[in-house]
């Protein structure tokens, strides 16, 4: 937890000596307060100040990697319970989990690296996959990490509650920095052993509660183990909820070291969907990786989308610059649609004229990155703004016609553009995206 | 090391309870539904009361929605071109409630009379034991219409009128005034909007305790994270006190997710998006335990997969619960 400035400058030696480049001792401290300078400015700080300070300014919940290069993902470091009260900051990895007895290892593996979906103009995909030495020998596994480090990049979780399996598995891809999973209360000493010499994260893992979580978590830093992530071994819904929001609370209200780490969820189920609900759960819900057990991509494309929708900064929403876009090579003939500049309207506006194949002119009015119902009934997309905008785009010059198609759910500001826009054709477009090629197809053509 | 304690938080408010439906005084129900009632976050059983648990209901349309999904329309089959008996048969897959949109009313579809929409009602109310929950066509004049007809025909019988709306509440709420029914007070994704209309709606002079609170909802994709996030304020709210925002809420997560590209369209979309059927019922029930987190107290769904998944799903949320 952060600490105030008076906080501060009660540890710091108040003789005000201005060598740190402050006049007082409180303006030095005001700044660090505020992360604007460093305590190292200070020559006189004690060791156990020091320590003190540091302790204090470190995250409630730690920020672990796992993988190394391009692929690697960063989790944990969050500092709110609830997304409104500032942001998300670390989208938990999405990883599936795979079996070292699978004879469609290599296929599965080639599946994970490579899946990746457009949405919003950005590229979304998979963040790791859990090798489970599911066939419970050490050779088998290692022939299957092999498998794995062949056919993919992503990086590793290594499940194997023996010892003897992990080294083996750790002896070949050690230096890619895997998440061990895991450390229970009868491995814990080989395990940590293991982590600590490769340097990987390692999940600590107990089923009983949440006291003996914090208990096994401890002895494992003890042992030289600093990134960890949290197994409270909940599975279901409703224990899962519990212990996860139990531990976010302590990590951030607390500021309970020892469970001050990022959690893993294993959303697997029977069925497709039953995972679906346990999955959505856990990223509205403070996991910090999510583990899936079905490379499905009608599982995956929600959850990847799920997750973009939780992190996105609810004081940034995505925007695009609001200007004339030309989508293929319009010409004077071709139709001219408005809308406004919330990235997923106009990715949802734009993706659908493309796939007519027929060239447009897509005119993105600046309505604050909202969406067009929530910015019509905000004020930001009326009748005037949407003759401003097409008068200040230049747009006019280069149409030989002089029709413009306004979003379905701004029909009733039909009459007051055409007033706004003199000599202008003000036609009704639809309501959703998805409508738009049968009406350029239909009405437009025809008119 | 000394016992973790677990942090607990000190609730002072609380969600008014809502029950829909009338087994007595005019109202012909088999079974009423009670919603509403937490003292503390969805699910959180550790820390306070969840004493009704959030329910699910099942959208049916007048006509044949032929503009639905086709995933949607094969589910159902021929059900769609029946509104008792699909609703029959979604209480049988455990719908708790069932929510009747009177859409061929609207003037740009059939634009069929009040008389036929509170034929309609009748014939749904007939099929079924559960409650209702009557949602209008979504044309302003109309639904005032067309819901003060059905609020007359069906007096007593504890239905929740849908959509009231800034616009349109004083009909709506003088409908429901006078003939012992419910509204649902929709308001645009803002916390301040919907404390607002309740106090309006609770202006008028109906009881607190028939108000259901609409936040409108989006779709996974299409806005989720906004009605998320005002539904946690909205909670929050609650728990500490604020009165004007302690109605139970609803989400009209069918209709939303399902029309959406990702589950209508089965032709034509990358290949990363996956199974058409499959996607659109985890479009669907994603997006439903996502508000249900939130603080949903009534899901309204279309799929019958997603109606007994969720069912499934709240059965898991609700384990623990001490009531």
């Amino acid at each position: 937890m952060a600490l105030t400035g008076l906080e501060i400058y009660k540890q710091l030696p108040k003789t005000n000596c201005k060598e740190c480049g402050f006049p007082t001792c409180l303006a030095f401290a005001m700044k660090l307060a505020q992360k604007g300078t460093e305590l190292s400015k200070c020559p006189y700080v004690t060791d156990e100040t020091r320590a003190a300070l540091d302790a204090a300014a470190a995250p409630p919940i730690r920020l672990v990697g796992v993988g190394v290069g391009e692929r690697r993902f960063e989790v944990g470091n969050e500092t709110v319970l609830f997304r409104h009260e500032k942001t998300f900051y670390h989208q938990p990895g999405l990883v599936v989990r795979l079996r070292d007895d699978d004879p469609q290892l290599a296929t599965l593996a080639k599946q994970v690296d490579g899946y990746a979906v457009e949405r919003v103009g950005m590229s979304l995909r998979l963040d790791g996959i859990a090798l489970e030495n599911h066939s419970g020998n050490a050779d088998t596994f290692a022939a299957a990490v092999r498998t794995v480090k062949d056919n993919s990049a992503v990086p590793l979780i290594i499940m194997s509650q023996d010892p003897a399996a992990v080294e083996a598995a750790l002896a070949i891809v050690g230096e890619e920095k895997p998440l061990v999973h895991a450390a229970t209360p009868s491995n814990w000493q080989a395990m940590a052993e293991l982590a600590a010499g490769y340097g990987c994260p390692l999940t600590v893992l107990d089923t009983g509660d949440l006291t003996g979580l914090a208990e096994l978590a401890s002895q494992v830093r003890e042992a030289g183990v600093e990134d960890l992530i949290l197994d409270p071994g909940a599975r279901e819904l409703n224990e899962m909820l519990t212990a996860f929001t139990q531990l976010r609370r302590l990590a951030l209200k607390k500021n309970f070291r020892p469970l001050g780490f990022p959690l893993i969820a294993f959303a697997g189920a029977d069925t497709v969907e039953e995972e679906a609900l346990r999955a959505t759960q856990a990223i509205a819900k403070y996991a910090g990786i999510v583990v899936l057990d079905h490379m499905e991509p009608a599982l995956l494309y929600p959850l990847i989308t799920l997750r973009q929708n939780i992190y996105t900064d609810p004081q940034k929403p995505i925007q695009v610059e609001p200007r004339l876009y030309e989508v293929g090579t319009p010409d004077e003939t071709s139709p001219l649609l408005i809308t406004t500049n919330f990235s997923l309207t106009f990715f949802s506006v734009s993706g659908e004229v493309e796939g007519t194949g027929k060239p447009a002119w897509l005119l993105v009015a600046d309505a604050d990155g909202q969406s067009v119902l929530t910015s019509w009934a905000a004020g930001k997309f009326d009748a005037l703004k949407i003759a401003k905008t097409v008068k200040e785009s230049g747009v006019e010059t280069k149409l030989a016609h002089h029709k413009l198609v306004i979003p379905g759910h701004v029909a009733s500001l039909s009459g007051e553009v055409e007033e706004e826009l003199p000599g202008w054709q003000v036609m009704v477009g639809p309501r959703e995206a998805v409508d738009i090629p049968t009406y350029l197809k239909t009405v437009w053509s025809q008119s | 090391m000394n016992t973790v304690e677990i942090p607990q938080e000190k609730w002072t408010g609380a969600v008014r309870t809502v029950t829909l439906g009338s087994t007595d005084e005019g109202g012909t129900r088999t079974s009423t539904v009670t919603v509403g009632g937490e003292t503390t976050l969805p699910f959180l059983h550790f820390e306070g009361q969840m004493p009704y648990r959030p329910v699910v209901a099942a959208e049916v349309t007048d006509e044949e929605p032929t503009d639905w999904s086709p995933e949607l329309l094969s589910a159902w089959g021929e059900l769609v071109r029946d509104p008792g008996a699909w609703a029959a048969k979604a209480v049988e897959l455990g719908a708790d409630l069932i929510a009747v949109k009177l859409r061929s009313c609207h003037p740009e579809r059939s634009n069929c009379s009040a008389n036929d929409a509170v034929a309609t009602v009748k014939k749904v109310l007939s099929a079924v034991g559960v409650p209702l929950i009557v949602y209008g066509p979504g044309a302003a004049e109309k639904d005032n219409e067309v819901l003060v007809a059905v609020a007359e025909a069906t007096k007593g019988e504890r239905l929740a009128l849908a959509n009231c709306e800034d616009k349109n509440y004083r009909t709506i709420v003088a409908a429901a005034l006078g003939n012992g029914h419910l509204v649902v007070g929709q308001s645009p994704i803002d916390v301040n909007l919907a404390k607002q209309l309740n106090i309006l709606i609770s202006d008028m002079g109906l009881p607190l305790d028939r108000v259901l609170m609409d936040p409108t909802t989006g779709a996974l994709g299409y806005g989720i994270e906004y009605t998320y996030s005002v539904m946690e304020r909205l909670r929050l709210a609650a728990l500490m006190g604020d009165a004007m925002t302690q109605q139970p809420m609803i989400c009209t997560v069918g209709e939303e997710s399902w029309r959406q590209k990702e589950s209508r369209a089965s032709e034509g979309v990358p290949e990363e998006w996956g199974d058409f059927a499959t996607r659109g019922v985890v479009w669907e029930a994603s997006t439903a335990l996502a508000v249900l987190e939130a603080g949903a107290d009534i899901v309204v769904l279309r799929h019958p997969k997603s109606i007994t998944l969720i069912k499934q799903g709240i059965d898991d949320l609700m384990k623990g619960a001490v009531n």
